[in-house]
């Protein structure tokens, strides 16, 4: 057989599998989650009854499986509901506009790293789609056109709250992209390099960027200049996270969707199928955010302290398949964020509107800038002459205390509230 | 009422960093998931619950063995100790049921009988379960301690007929019950 044909096969196989048997899967599980996590924080038992109906095959009793079928039964329900266009909408654009919120969020799967190479039949693959050289730049650019989706899905609609949900929507999902973008220089700048799948076999050998605790296979003290980057790695973390919150639509950021302030927003005029894409959309950019947090700040695939290289060597026979563990562990700590993102929905109030704006466009837009400034002056120490670190620690201060000047002094006086 | 001029509170420095906040509520509410886990949550005793948080997961467990003595379920007539069928198709309930559920057609106790003093019987007495509200009114006027509200509360059936409970369905639910006004007794 020649060879490309193999190495296309090699590629649709991994695109079908990643895609739509870890991702999408992962979107009704997350569902799952969502809902029994946020039961469990509330005093309740959430879904754990759809099991298997054993009592159809003659069995005494039905299996429960602890409600792990309630994704499917979810699935098949809003695959059954009657797709309902309503007249007053646009048609091209209210057809079009759920396509354009779910494809962005499946089509960056491909540049996420899932694990180390494995050996498969003398083949050595990698196990991530594509391994280009621009691995963040192109997340950003692709998960920007979800804001087309979003927008579109709010005008076509024809109607006063989803146009308004929509219209804020994309103003939110637009400002924390600047934020998120640069909040991700500092690690760019401290790896050297784009690639995603490098970065994390980086992380695997020398410490992930928040545990910088190994290096090379045993455990060893962080060097001075990787310990002070630990302040502006931390400082892009958060700033990486909020914004990740903020552009998925999540709490504390929903207001564009959420019931009580909009009914649904932009998918308020959406039924069965599109309304389920918006909803995957929405969980699948859940995903995708939480699987970049990971990749950047907490190693990947990489189980860390020194246990890595050994994980790699497992073998059966002459089949390297210590990576299928490594993707196993990479989905463990996707799960763990993406709970993460659902106690964050319960333990903080909402924001109103200019209070997100103010955070996105005055505190973290500075905040960010800041920090590429502060990581580039650790990176660049060792090479500068001795003189210019103080001077630029120096000038970093003045400038920060100026912005935080500006910031103070062009806020709206207290207004006096009437009693 | 004199003016009083509000200003809205000023944040300090560190309630303005809001992740101090934030810690301290995850901290609240990962450990008020973890107490729900184990079962610990504040009134899952007195609510009974199944474990998980204060939830009584129905099928398994139920409110029936500790019923509240003024529970409301479903109607029932009540035979005496002597064996009488206590209803006198006085058809108070009858008048007084707020959906009319109840449908009662009165006839006569023949003159050889033992309880000819009473003078009346239902011939039919049919409640509507459907129809019916669970409200009580009909045991609060029932003069004859005829009719009483059982514990029960799961009725259901398949078809509307199924659902109507007719006189004889209504006496195996009610039951014998002791201790009432024996009115109709001779004087001794």
């Amino acid at each position: 057989m020649p060879e490309i044909l193999i190495d296309l096969a090699i590629i649709i196989f991994k695109i079908v599998f990643f895609t739509f048997l870890v991702v999408l899967p992962l979107v009704p599980l997350s569902v799952y989650f969502e809902r029994r996590f946020s039961a469990i924080i509330q005093d309740r038992v959430g879904p754990n009854r759809v099991g298997i109906p054993l009592t159809l095959f003659g069995a005494k009793k039905d299996f429960h499986f602890f409600g792990l079928i309630q994704p499917i039964a979810d699935g098949l329900k809003l695959f059954l509901k009657e797709d309902f266009t309503p007249d007053h909408v646009r048609k091209a654009f209210f057809w079009l506009a759920p396509a354009l919120t779910v494809v962005p969020a499946l089509i960056t799967v491909c540049v996420i790293p899932f694990g180390p190479d494995v050996t498969l039949f003398g083949r050595t693959e990698k196990l991530v789609i594509a391994d280009i050289d621009v691995g963040p730049l192109f997340v950003f650019a692709i998960s920007s056109l979800t804001v087309y989706g979003i927008t579109i899905a709010g005008w076509a609609s024809n109607s006063k709250f989803p146009f308004i949900g929509g219209v804020r929507s994309t103003a939110q999902m637009i400002s924390y992209e600047i934020c998120l973008g640069l909040s991700v220089i500092p690690v760019l700048l401290f790896y050297g390099d784009l690639n995603l799948n490098h970065i994390v076999e980086q992380q695997a050998a020398n410490g992930w960027l928040l545990l910088p605790f190994w290096t090379d296979g045993h455990f060893s003290l962080p060097s001075l200049q990787t310990a002070l980057f630990l302040i502006p790695a931390i400082i892009a973390f958060f700033i990486f996270t909020i914004s990740i919150f903020a552009e998925t639509n999540r709490m504390p950021f929903d207001l564009p969707e959420c019931e009580t302030e909009l009914v649904g927003g932009y998918h308020t005029e959406y039924s069965s199928m599109k309304f389920a894409m918006f909803f995957m959309g929405e969980y699948a950019a859940m995903v995708i955010g939480s699987a970049l947090i990971v990749t950047l700040f907490l190693g990947g695939w990489s189980a860390g302290f020194t246990l890595d290289q050994h994980i790699s060597n497992f073998s059966i026979g002459d089949f390297k398949i210590g990576g299928f563990i490594h993707v196993g562990i990479f989905l463990t700590k996707l799960l763990v964020f993406i709970n993460f993102f659902i106690l964050v929905r319960w333990t903080v109030p909402r924001f109103r509107y200019d209070q997100l704006m103010k955070l996105g466009w005055v505190i973290f837009f500075e905040a960010a800038l800041i920090n590429v400034f502060l990581a580039a002056l650790i990176i660049a120490a060792p090479q500068m002459a001795g003189a210019i670190i103080p001077i630029g620690a120096v000038l970093l201060i003045v400038v920060t205390a100026a912005i935080i000047w500006v910031a103070k002094v062009s806020e709206p006086p207290a207004k006096i509230l009437r009693a | 009422m004199p003016t009083i001029k509000l200003t809205r509170p000023k944040l300090d420095a560190g309630e303005n960093i809001y992740f101090g906040a934030l810690f301290k509520g995850f901290f609240l509410t990962m450990t008020h998931a973890i107490k729900s886990l184990r079962g610990k949550s504040a009134g899952a005793k007195s609510l009974a619950s199944s474990g998980l948080g204060v939830t009584m997961q129905f099928p398994e467990q139920r409110w029936d063995d500790h019923m509240p003595e003024y529970y409301r379920g479903a109607p029932a007539l009540v035979t005496d100790e002597q064996g009488r069928e206590r209803c006198v198709s006085c058809q108070l309930c009858e008048f007084i049921c707020p959906p009319k559920a109840i449908r009662i057609i009165p006839t006569e106790i023949p003159s050889d009988d033992k309880w000819a003093k009473v003078e009346k019987r239902p011939l039919e007495f049919d409640i509507d379960m459907i129809r019916c509200i669970y409200c009580g009114m009909c045991e609060e006027v029932c003069p004859e301690q005829a009719i009483y509200l059982r514990k029960d509360y799961l009725i259901s059936g398949t078809s509307r007929a199924e659902m109507v409970h007719d006189k004889k369905k209504l006496y195996e639910i009610g039951g014998t019950r002791v201790g009432l006004v024996n009115k109709w007794n001779e004087l001794k």
